[in-house]
């Protein structure tokens, strides 16, 4: 499989997300992030979106099923999750779905806050190669990239989010 | 040689003193002990992490706040705790430390908490399995002999980061029995490790170790001449039950020499914290009034150490 001759604008993709959510998404839907890519996204869309979003934070570290192979990351961030997940429509937001593990680890850590009444997930960036039964409710875009390569998302100086490869780890 | 507590790849495999560790293995157990302090305000206080993994808490010594913070810790992680009063068990039927451990591998163990009266039977077992080739088996030091507490001395120095933030501009006095104080010699190798300019002890002369100095920490044995602009005041608890002959006059003149009161400590800094790694002495090393008052941060000490015990145990077992 080929890579993209160029990777998408993150601002533009992000607007698309955007655009795919307002209407669709629960006015008091919570956004809640997916260190670290995830959290920058979900503070976007609630800025963007119309409606009563407070915004969280999960570092799914703690939840990962990669733990025994790959031992804890150096710097895990504390999850928040300033409201009551009890009865919440609650919005996972990541930068990129790849093989939804990640995503899995997220809503086994929301469901130790409480009993969600719905949740939800956005990306930026849908790529495929799903390694479990997820799909994203809403993506910005959905691109077919090579095994061997990570989408990455980072911020710039000026605070503009910012689409790149690497050469993957596994 | 290679430090016995990290493995080939340089990362922490037993934790059995702070003496010799680098300052970036302490922030990082001091950093990732911030996430887990916040599970106990969870609904569900618990994190999948150590499902399935088998830790057993092999107290040669009695304990008991420890030994359950170790257990809570454990338990947060999702581990199977086992524990063993080896008082009352094999070692009396004559079975040796290393065939006690042996067994217990033998039983999948994952991880030991060890405590022990004689200095360095946690270095024993740790090297013991490093030979042995059972790198997958983790031992934590919870306190052994007069050398070394070290989960007592990174709370110690969590408490006082998240108090104080910088350890770089504080001054530190530990007071009282030095001599026999695992925890003492724990907290002055981790303060000075993260850069502390002045750590001081002070004590009377029979209960200040000989060669203090030599860690890196002025001796004072006037109290009230050590607490002069402190940022943290440590207070030993008096381990009678260790002295052999005749180390002090009594309790009440210790008290007035050595307790903290009120009055001596408005000579620390006005915003100075009072710690105590318990259990307490009321009335001996410290006045119920200084103990309960708002400048203590005894009972967060002890808060804040499951959530360290749960990030040396994580880390342990990530490795």
């Amino acid at each position: 499989m080929a890579l993209p001759e160029t990777l998408p604008e993150a601002e533009e993709t992000l607007l698309a997300l955007a655009d795919r959510m307002r209407g669709a998404v629960a006015f008091d839907a919570k956004f809640v992030g997916i260190y670290s890519g995830g959290a920058w996204i979900a503070e976007r869309l609630a800025q963007v979106i119309e409606g009563d979003h407070a915004v969280g934070y999960i570092d799914v570290s703690f939840y990962r099923d990669d733990f025994s192979r790959k031992g804890l990351k150096p710097e895990v961030k504390r999850t928040e999750l300033p409201f009551a997940v009890e009865g919440a429509t609650i919005v996972l937001i990541d930068d990129v779905l790849y093989t939804g593990r990640s995503v899995r680890a997220a809503i086994n850590e929301l469901f130790d806050f409480g009993r969600p009444a719905r949740v939800e997930l956005a990306v930026l960036v849908d790529r495929g190669g799903r390694e479990l039964p997820v799909e994203a409710t809403y993506a910005g875009i959905r691109l077919v990239v090579a095994r061997d390569l990570s989408i990455v998302l980072s911020r710039n100086g000026e605070g503009k989010l910012v689409l790149g490869t690497e050469a993957s780890g596994a | 040689m290679r430090n016995p507590q990290l493995n080939a790849a340089g990362d922490l495999t037993h934790l059995l003193t702070l003496e010799g560790l680098p300052a970036e293995i302490i922030l990082r157990v001091l950093d990732t002990a911030v996430p887990f302090a916040s599970i106990a305000e969870r609904e569900v206080k618990k994190v999948p992490l150590l499902r399935g993994r088998s830790v057993f808490n092999l107290f040669f010594e009695n304990s008991t706040r420890t030994r359950t913070t170790f257990e809570i810790a454990a338990k947060r992680l999702s581990a199977d705790v086992i524990n063993l009063n080896i008082g009352v068990s094999s070692t009396s039927k004559g079975e040796t430390l290393l065939d006690t451990v042996d067994n217990l591998v033998a039983m999948n163990a994952d991880m030991f908490v060890v405590r022990h009266s004689q200095s360095g039977a946690p270095h024993l077992i740790a090297a013991h399995l490093n030979r042995m080739g059972r790198t997958h088996v983790h031992v934590v030091n919870a306190g052994d002999g007069r050398h070394a507490h070290p989960t007592q001395g990174l709370l110690d120095l969590f408490t006082i980061r998240h108090y104080k933030k910088e350890f770089r501009e504080l001054t530190v006095a530990i007071v009282g029995d030095v001599l026999h104080s695992r925890v003492a010699r724990s907290l002055i190798h981790g303060l000075t490790t993260l850069g502390t300019p002045e750590v001081r002890v002070i004590g009377p002369k029979t209960l200040i170790p000989s060669a203090v100095q030599s860690l890196g920490v002025r001796v004072h044995h006037d109290m009230r001449e050590g607490l002069a602009g402190c940022d943290v005041v440590v207070m030993l608890r008096l381990q009678s039950e260790r002295m052999r002959g005749a180390l002090l006059p009594s309790t009440g003149e210790y008290f007035k020499h050595y307790g903290l009161t009120g009055e001596k400590l408005a000579l620390a800094k006005p915003d100075a914290i009072v710690m105590h790694p318990g259990p307490m002495n009321r009335g001996v090393e410290i006045e119920s009034a200084v103990a309960d008052g708002e400048r203590s941060v005894i009972l967060p000490q002890v808060t804040f150490g499951i959530a360290v015990r749960m990030a040396v145990m994580s880390i342990l077992a990530g490795a």
